[in-house]
């Protein structure tokens, strides 16, 4: 099989508009009792965030869902690495996406550059993986 | 002058216990919903969702060990002289998926600390490594976290 991918592609993007059902879900999965993420008067008033703090981890997932739904079923991922630069919120508008930015035919692996974007288009979670695909 | 002090540096180094877990398709399925996954095999729980061995090797804590924000103490770290937290980063190699019935063994190092000049003071960064390998002796995951402390 050939592949079709070109440095400068554009990934599907994808987006998430996690609510506070999401969060708890989330942190149940993980035993994670950090009351930023799911007690919004200890947020709030403690803290001093504006909602329900989405956690870290949980955007750099999506990352790599991104880089997995963009390899569809023909590739594995080798590498994934990411940063949670500013906070995101229950509730916010959130973009996943990215572009290849280097391809080599050869070994089929392909390195891409993935953002959570929020709605003002800020980076939230900027993040790179590596895709091995099947050649 | 280095907020670093010779005790501190003597951290790096310091191992976690090694701590085992069997991995389940319930529990996989559990953290594929939680996570948003879209792909059949990880909701179906045939093999584990990358970002898994997060939830897998977060430290299980009773109530008495959590602070009142809720978050239990790390105690590989050494006490730090700075402690507010800025953001960190993760950097994950990928050995060999993890599916139903794996025995998994994750091992944290605290591998490096060292400080760099910010805007406004000391930044302290420390990276803790986790390793993951299965009782079959194969590597599964390697991931390396980098926090900084202002």
């Amino acid at each position: 099989m050939t592949l079709d991918v070109k440095v400068g592609d554009a990934l599907p993007e994808r987006v998430c508009v996690p609510d506070n059902i999401d969060l708890f879900f989330y942190n149940a999965a993980l035993w994670n009792a950090h009351r930023i993420h799911f007690d919004l008067p200890y947020a709030k008033e403690v803290e001093g965030y504006p909602g329900l703090v989405v956690p870290g981890p949980l955007m750099g997932d999506w990352l790599g869902q991104c880089a997995l739904e963009w390899a569809s079923g023909r590739g594995r991922l080798v590498r994934l690495e990411y940063s949670n630069r500013l906070a995101a919120y229950s509730g916010d508008t959130l973009t996943v996406g990215g572009t290849v930015c280097a391809f080599d035919a050869g070994s089929g692996e392909a390195t891409l550059d993935l953002f959570v974007k929020n709605e003002e288009g800020a980076v939230v979670s900027p993040g790179k993986a590596v895709v091995r695909l099947e050649t | 002058m280095s907020v670093l002090t010779p005790d501190l540096l003597a951290s790096i180094g310091r191992k976690g216990p090694p701590r085992t877990e069997v991995v389940t398709r319930r529990d996989i399925r559990k953290y594929a919903i939680a996570s948003g996954q879209r792909q059949r095999r990880f909701l179906d729980g045939d093999e584990a969702p990358p970002l898994y061995h997060v939830a897998l090797f977060w430290d299980v804590v009773e109530r008495e060990e959590l602070t009142p924000d809720g978050v239990s103490i790390d105690g590989l770290l050494p006490k730090f002289p700075l402690t507010r937290a800025m953001a960190g980063g993760l950097e994950i190699q990928y050995h060999d998926p993890i599916r139903p019935g794996d025995v998994l063994t994750g091992t944290r190092t605290l591998t490096d600390i060292y400080e760099k000049q910010g805007r406004s003071g000391p930044l302290i960064f420390y990276e803790v490594v986790l390793e993951i390998v299965r009782d079959d002796g194969e590597p599964v995951v390697t991931e390396k976290t980098t926090r900084i402390l202002r």
